[in-house]
């Protein structure tokens, strides 16, 4: 398949900090790409030697086909839509949206009709004489994209757009997203700080952290099969267990915490008796109970108090100590209704197969 | 990263660039303020023996401080001119008030207009109303007349107050309106809080509003000082010929004997003044200049 | 103190009397100077003799109006060059000097920028005689070298421009560099990003934002410029800008003329402002 993006070993280095760090990686045509890492993990600065904003000091970008060495971002096949949108308020929403076009010179009539089409593809049929300020937080999205995507860019890149965006509109704008980028056809590549946007929007993801990838994959392959310690511990909602591996057990591994608690989970990497582990156990997958009989067959068991409720509606959990060792796991509340009743310093029995638990050697990265 | 935001511009180009922006700068600044000034330094130093031959002499400030009529007129100008600007932050400190704190909506901006206006007009015909107001065939020595407070008209120009009221009215918006955009940013519930702790009126004013005002008060007292010791108009025409201002000094000196080494001297003199007192006035309320010049 | 405090009737009466007053301080010249200006007498001095546009419109018997004294209309056609002048060169440098600013780097940026607001602190008196000091030196040394007599040294209305010049462009860079500090640079990125040029960048997104600021720098040059009298006073030659030429008059004696003309320049003056106060409220961007 045809790669729209790639990027080959990309250095680029702040006086002794390196914010890239011999970074590659490939984006197919017409995939929706999202980076993911948390603020400061140079992936922003790896968008910008994208875009041509950033001479990288090593390595090379190759877009559509084409080395971008050299190459000033206004001539680059790419487009961008800035954090803050950057639309410009001294022009209207058409003259926003036919800048580019005007800009290669083409013709009055031509750049309005565009204009129209454009708007009427994202939905803003006859805003063109709207002013940037009249329009509400979404729509202004929907002009920033139409301005890039009216160009027919062989990219797209969006630095984390809906950033500024409340929780409510966030939501709805990660939808029309998606469908839009379905709609289009265009190669997205997309930054973000926040995991469910990037879960929700890709067709692949990279989590970065400190200027490298750490796992490069499907959204469900990031969640269900992580790689590294950083990506189980970013990527969705986890419960960490740090200790020593004690026993090896073909795939599986038995780890110790400092406190005594005895924790079985399926082993990822290569890992020896004896090794610091960190293991990985979502909320989801601990099963709750009332009396420990109630539990699965396969689970290992524990069991504690209540320490509070977090009621979320279909996000609701519970923080649960470990009788002994005083431990603290979060446990998601079934939606069954059957734990509706529970109560703080409630004693309750859970448990989970350490299949669906991982572990890690302790500080372990991505290739 | 703002640097390398410079969308990778060859380093040539960014060096003729520089260049080409800090050319009309630097024409500005050394043609017609640094070598100005450094030429009057130099004038201000010498003194001619013989045509077109000249020496280092401080035979010009030898004059200043050996004729009385020259500092004297210096030490009153100074004097002045720090009265004036105490006055006109005691007048404008009311208006700015109400204007910031008393008025609300539409009529705070009317008002603050209404303050500018005046302003707008050349300082000449707000000079030529004064005068037509106050000389003894004027308009207020008429209506004291017919007031019965005067038997006969009085002259009113050409007096100390008269000068002083002038420039006070000269320097009034230089005042307002750097109180009014400090006043304006003082939170109204800091005073509401001061009062519920039992502020009174006076405490409030003092512990409160004015360490609040402060960098607009400066702004405005030096800006006004200025103003007020550089001015040339009003002491002239209100004053006449009492009116004894060091500017006219230095317009004599320098226009009207062609003496312009003494004039250089006397000009000289007066930029140290205005300089060390603008720096004292900085240095007492903490203040940067840069910050201060932004403000006004 | 404020409305939400309880004020007691009197201290509500007497700033609200306080305030009266000082506008009335502050308006009383203007209306006396207007109202003169219409005055059917020879002086303008009260009592009100009756109402009379001679003032304006008269020429030949007895009275000159504004529109027939020669010399006074040329003031204002010279003050008025003047000021186109210094409004240009002011607008132009100001606006390199708020990219110097805000955009370049380079060793002595701070101490260039302080030296930028000194003239702001610098009396006009002795602006016009540092000036007029240095022209006069520079005339003499390109006469001793070249034998070239350079008028454009000598007192006139060259020197004059470039006085008021030299620190009208100090508040013209404080207006748009203020302006330029607030642009979000990524608009300029944007442009680039949606393949703009270097020039079209500028040309289509930089300058509309600093539209504001150059118009108000713009006006309040040429308002500075018309009104300048001490820097001029000094730097003057033969043909005195209006604010000259009115100090000169008034010193010979008063003639209602002079209030014709006053009323006209407030005119003038207050349809500037008008202009200028209905802008701000479209600026883009705030």
């Amino acid at each position: 398949m045809q790669q729209d993006l790639e990027v080959e070993r990309v250095t680029k280095r702040y006086g002794i900090q390196t914010a890239v760090d011999a970074l590659s990686l490939s984006v197919a045509h017409g995939s929706f790409f999202s980076i993911l890492g948390p603020s400061g993990c140079g992936k922003t600065t790896l968008l910008r030697i994208v875009a041509g904003f950033l001479v990288p000091d090593d390595g090379d970008v190759w877009i559509g086909g084409r080395s971008m060495r050299g190459v000033a971002p206004n001539r680059r096949p790419v487009n961008m839509v800035f954090q803050h949108l950057a639309l410009f308020p001294m022009m209207t929403v058409g003259e926003n949206v036919g800048y580019g076009l005007a800009r290669r010179g083409a013709a009055r009539a031509e750049i309005a009709g565009r204009v129209d089409a454009m708007l009427k593809r994202v939905g803003l049929p006859g805003a063109q004489d709207k002013r940037v300020d009249q329009l509400s937080g979404g729509q202004r999205q929907r002009v920033a994209i139409a301005r890039s995507l009216v160009l027919e860019p062989a990219l797209l890149l969006l630095d984390e757009p809906l950033g500024a965006l409340d929780l409510k509109l966030r939501e709805h704008m990660k939808i029309e997203l998606k469908q839009l980028q379905a709609d289009f056809g265009t190669t997205f590549v997309y930054i973000t700080h926040d995991q469910s946007e990037a879960l929700v929007l890709s067709d692949h993801v990279a989590v970065m952290n400190a200027g490298r990838f750490e796992q490069v994959g499907t959204p469900q392959e990031l969640y269900y099969q992580p790689r590294t310690p950083f990506v189980a511990g970013f990527v969705g909602a986890n419960n960490r267990v740090a200790g020593r591996a004690v026993r090896i057990d073909g795939d599986g591994v038995e780890l110790a915490t400092a406190d005594g608690l005895a924790v079985r989970a399926r082993m990822s990497g290569t890992i020896a008796a004896g090794d610091a582990v960190e293991a990985f156990v979502r909320p989801e997958v601990v099963h709750l109970a009332r009396e420990a009989a109630e539990l699965p067959s396969l689970a290992q068991r524990f069991s504690g108090r209540v320490e509070s409720l977090l009621f979320d509606g279909a996000n609701s959990a519970v923080l649960v100590r470990e009788e002994r060792t005083h431990a603290e796991i979060r446990i998601a509340l079934p939606q069954t209704g059957r734990f509706a009743d529970l109560e703080v310093r409630e004693k309750v029995a859970f448990g989970f197969e350490p299949q669906r638990a991982v572990c890690f050697r302790a500080g372990s990265h991505g290739s | 990263m703002a640097a390398e935001t410079a969308v990778g511009i060859a380093a040539p180009r960014a060096r003729l660039a520089l260049l080409l922006l800090l050319a009309p700068a630097l024409v500005w600044l050394v043609g017609l303020i640094v070598l100005p000034h450094l030429e009057l330094a130099v004038l201000s130093l010498r003194a001619r023996v013989a045509p077109r031959v000249y020496e280092l002499s401080l035979g010009q400030y030898r004059t200043f401080i050996d004729e009385p009529l020259y500092w004297h007129t210096f030490v009153r100008t100074a004097g002045i001119s720090i009265l004036a600007t105490v006055c006109t932050l005691l007048i404008a400190f009311p208006a700015a008030w109400y204007i910031a704190k008393l008025a609300r909506g539409r009529a705070r901006s009317v008002l603050f207009v209404l303050c500018l206006i005046p302003f707008w007009v050349s300082e000449t015909v707000r000079t030529l109303g004064w005068m037509i107001l106050l000389r003894e065939s004027g308009v207020l020595p008429r209506v004291l007349v017919d007031l019965g407070i005067t038997p006969a008209p009085i002259e009113m120009l050409y007096h100390d107050a008269t000068i002083l009221a002038g420039l006070v009215y000269t320097s009034l918006l230089f005042m307002v309106v750097p109180l009014v955009s400090a006043l304006e940013s003082l939170d109204d519930s800091l005073i509401e809080a001061a009062y519920d702790l039992g502020g009174t009126g006076w405490s409030i004013l003092r512990q409160i509003v004015v360490p609040h005002a402060a960098p607009g008060i400066a702004a405005g007292s030096i800006v006004v000082f200025m103003l007020t010791l550089g001015n040339y108009l009003t002491p002239t025409l209100l004053g006449g010929k009492n009116s004894l201002w060091f500017t006219e000094q230095i317009y004599t000196q320098f226009i009207t004997r062609f003496n312009w080494e003494q004039g250089a001297a006397f000009g000289f003199l007066l930029l140290v003044l205005s300089t060390a007192i603008v720096w004292l006035g900085l240095k007492l309320t903490g203040q940067h200049f840069g910050d201060v010049m932004r403000r006004s | 103190m404020i409305p939400s405090l309880p004020r007691s009737k009197l201290s509500r009466h007497a700033i609200g009397g306080y305030v009266v007053a000082f506008f009335v301080f502050l308006f009383v010249p203007l209306v006396v100077v207007a109202v003169f200006a219409f005055n059917d007498a020879n002086y303008p001095a009260p009592p009100w003799r009756g109402f009379t546009l001679d003032w304006f419109l008269g020429g030949g018997s007895g009275r000159t109006g504004l529109f027939a004294d020669g010399p006074l209309v040329n003031s204002v056609g010279t003050s008025v060059i003047v000021a186109a002048w210094v409004t240009m060169l002011s607008v132009f440098v100001g606006t390199a000097n708020a990219f110097l600013l805000e955009r370049a780097r380079f060793r002595g940026k701070a101490a260039l920028s302080l030296l930028m607001l000194a003239p702001l602190v610098i009396p006009g008196v002795i602006l016009g005689i540092s000036i007029l000091a240095f022209a006069s030196r520079l005339a003499q040394f390109v006469d001793d070298i070249w034998g070239l007599e350079l008028d454009i040294l000598r007192p006139g209305l060259p020197l004059v421009v470039a006085g008021q010049f030299s620190y009208v462009v100090s508040i013209a860079t404080l207006t748009i560099a203020a302006r330029l500090k607030r642009f979000d640079a990524t608009l300029e990125e944007a442009a680039f990003n949606l393949g703009a040029s270097r020039a079209a960048v500028l040309w289509t997104v930089t300058l509309p934002y600093l539209r504001p600021a150059l118009v108000g720098a713009a006006a309040i040059s040429f308002l500075m410029s018309f009104e300048n009298f001490n820097t001029t006073l000094m730097l003057v030659g033969s043909d005195p800008p209006l604010t000259i030429m009115m100090y000169g008059r008034m010193r010979e004696g008063a003639s209602p003329v002079l209030n014709a003309v006053s009323l006209f320049l407030m005119v003038a003056s207050a349809l500037i402002a008008l202009v200028l106060l209905r802008r701000p409220t479209r600026g883009a961007g705030g």
